[in-house]
């Protein structure tokens, strides 16, 4: 714990210190605030007709989008860039364990996301300010909930991808090429496909139709749960990785 | 202390290490001697926990190597070829950092007592970045050295050092290698001798000789070589000194000098000298050069197989 602990917090510094994790925050926040400023102008400009107020996905829905391509931007160096520089070698040959690395790494980056989606709480309570009743406390949590486990899926995948290349650039284009997989390609099949049982498997491994209803406000245990697995496979994957880089 | 038994390393098709067997006591200074490619850097990788053996076993600090890595890795200190450093933090995180992974209960004093062996104190808050390629040698050696193991593993530590800080490593090494187990890699012979109190020489994945420095020394006295360079072409000068009684395999080389051998003990070199004087030459250069590593690795398998016979 203590080691996962150490190599967490070094990365976490280390964003301060790196101008891709600035871009990356920059990015996210920029895009969330324009939306939301768009919104908001649009919705009071149109109120007499429409007598429903914007809700807390106008803040989280943009923000899970933006995360698909800032995630592999925070987690394309983690394991890359320590193969490149030979610190790796460092690493491996101090008493910690490969698990406790890769832990370590996720979690410096699933802290600067955190930081990054403690700024956007700004966005829920100025727009507690403008609605009347307020937005449904309840929805909030459960949308901000859901953000929080999407960003420890997609940086899971992103130290996974980061783990298997020596390149940060192939890292980042392989880490979004899987998040697309999860969070839009995966429920095309449904589409097509006819037999319910099998339309049943690609929809529970679909992350954005989770993602909408809990941003809608419903969750269930199976939402918490795969999120979670598909965050641990990706730190094992990662941790393998590391194990097989050794034997070679 | 180190015991390496039978190890073996294959990447792939390649063999790079072949059934390794040497030891190295508490107190003593080990030199790997050999060539870029010898196997070198895959030897001190399997010894600090790195990577495993294909086959062979290896103890550290009274551990194995491969089951039981951790404890290895806890006792060994290791300063990779690559010198590896964070260049965004500055000497003083960079080593604190490296104390937390290892839980020094007392790190900063650990620390400032590795800034002070290495002679990096007044360096402790500049960023690593900034510091030329000696400093980070130092700071490396500093990482090594921090915990204070009781094995120390150095590949080819003084590359990139200049002859002033060659000198101060040399008796930094000497310090620490007191009371430690030391194994230290280099391609160079001069290096090896007044460093080790022992010399492994390895060339493609085997070891190819051990013995004491003083002992190597002598077990190389063969043949020596003699360069001359006179003023202008040496073209005419060739025949001249090839005549010469004990002079051997004199041949020109291709930057206008030339080299001759001749047996020990039956010293040509005032005859040479006299001859080329006489011939109207101006002699302007007149050394002898030191066994290369490859003739060295010729001499010495060339020795085993006559002792074999």
């Amino acid at each position: 714990m203590r080691n996962i602990w150490t190599i967490a917090r070094r990365e976490y510094r280390h964003y301060f210190t790196s101008p891709i994790a600035y871009i990356a925050a920059l990015l996210t926040l920029l895009t969330v605030g324009i939306y939301f400023v768009v919104i908001i102008y649009y919705t009071t400009n149109q109120s007499y007709y429409s007598n429903s107020a914007p809700g807390i996905d106008i803040i989280i829905g943009p923000l899970a989008t933006v995360f698909l391509f800032t995630a592999p931007a925070l987690t394309m160096r983690l394991l890359a860039d320590e193969q490149r520089m030979g610190t790796l070698e460092l690493l491996l040959t101090t008493p910690i364990k490969d698990g406790e690395l890769v832990v370590g790494k996720w979690l410096g980056s699933f802290l600067f996301m955190l930081t990054i989606i403690a700024i956007t709480l700004v966005f829920p309570i100025v727009l507690n300010k403008l609605t009347t009743p307020g937005i449904d406390q309840g929805v909030m949590v459960s949308a901000y909930i859901a953000i929080i486990l999407l960003s420890a899926v997609f940086l899971a995948i992103g130290t996974a991808m980061s783990s298997f290349f020596n390149n940060q650039f192939a890292a980042f284009f392989a880490t979004f090429a899987v998040l697309l997989v999860f969070w839009w390609l995966i429920r095309l099949p449904t589409y097509i496909i006819q037999d319910t049982s099998i339309n049943n498997i690609f929809n529970y491994l679909d992350l954005n139709g989770r993602f909408n209803s809990m941003v809608a406000g419903s969750i269930s245990l199976s939402d918490i749960i795969y999120p979670l697995s598909l965050t641990a496979l990706g730190l094992f994957l990662s941790a393998v990785a590391v194990e097989i880089r050794r034997w070679r | 202390m180190i015991r390496a038994i039978g190890l073996t390393k294959d990447y792939g098709s390649r063999r790079a290490i072949e059934n390794l067997t040497f030891e190295a006591k508490q107190g003593e200074v080990v030199g790997f001697l050999g060539p870029n490619g010898a196997g070198k850097t895959t030897t001190m990788r399997i010894l600090t926990g790195y990577m495993p053996p294909t086959y062979g076993a290896a103890q550290v600090a009274g551990f194995d190597v491969i089951s039981e890595s951790l404890e290895v890795r806890r006792r060994v200190g290791y300063l990779p070829e690559t010198v590896p450093l964070y260049p965004e933090m500055t000497v003083y995180e960079y080593l604190k950092f490296m104390a937390d992974l290892r839980h020094l209960p007392n790190g900063d004093d650990m620390v400032d007592a590795a800034l002070d062996l290495v002679q990096m104190g007044k360096r402790a808050d500049g960023y690593i970045s900034n510091l030329s390629k000696g400093m980070r040698q130092r700071v490396g050696l500093a990482q090594a050295l921090l915990h204070r193991p009781e094995v120390l593993i150095l590949d080819e530590p003084t590359i990139g050092l200049d002859p002033a800080q060659v000198v101060e490593f040399r008796n930094t090494v000497r310090d620490v290698g007191k009371e430690r187990t030391v194994l230290l890699s280099t391609h160079i012979l001069s290096e090896a001798q007044q460093l080790c109190d022992r010399v492994l020489i390895i060339n493609k994945g085997r070891i190819v000789a051990e013995d004491t420095p003083e002992n190597l020394q002598s077990r190389l006295v063969g043949a020596e070589h003699v360069v001359l360079r006179v003023k202008g072409e040496a073209d005419d000068l060739l025949p001249i000194i090839a005549k010469i009684d004990g002079v051997q395999n004199a041949k020109l080389q291709p930057d206008g000098t030339l080299e001759f051998q001749f047996a020990p003990g039956a010293d040509v070199r005032p005859a040479v000298a006299r001859a080329t004087i006489k011939a109207g030459f101006d002699l302007l250069e007149f050394h002898p050069v030191g066994l290369s590593l490859e003739e060295i690795f010729l001499q010495l398998t060339q020795d085993n197989v006559r002792k074999e016979r």
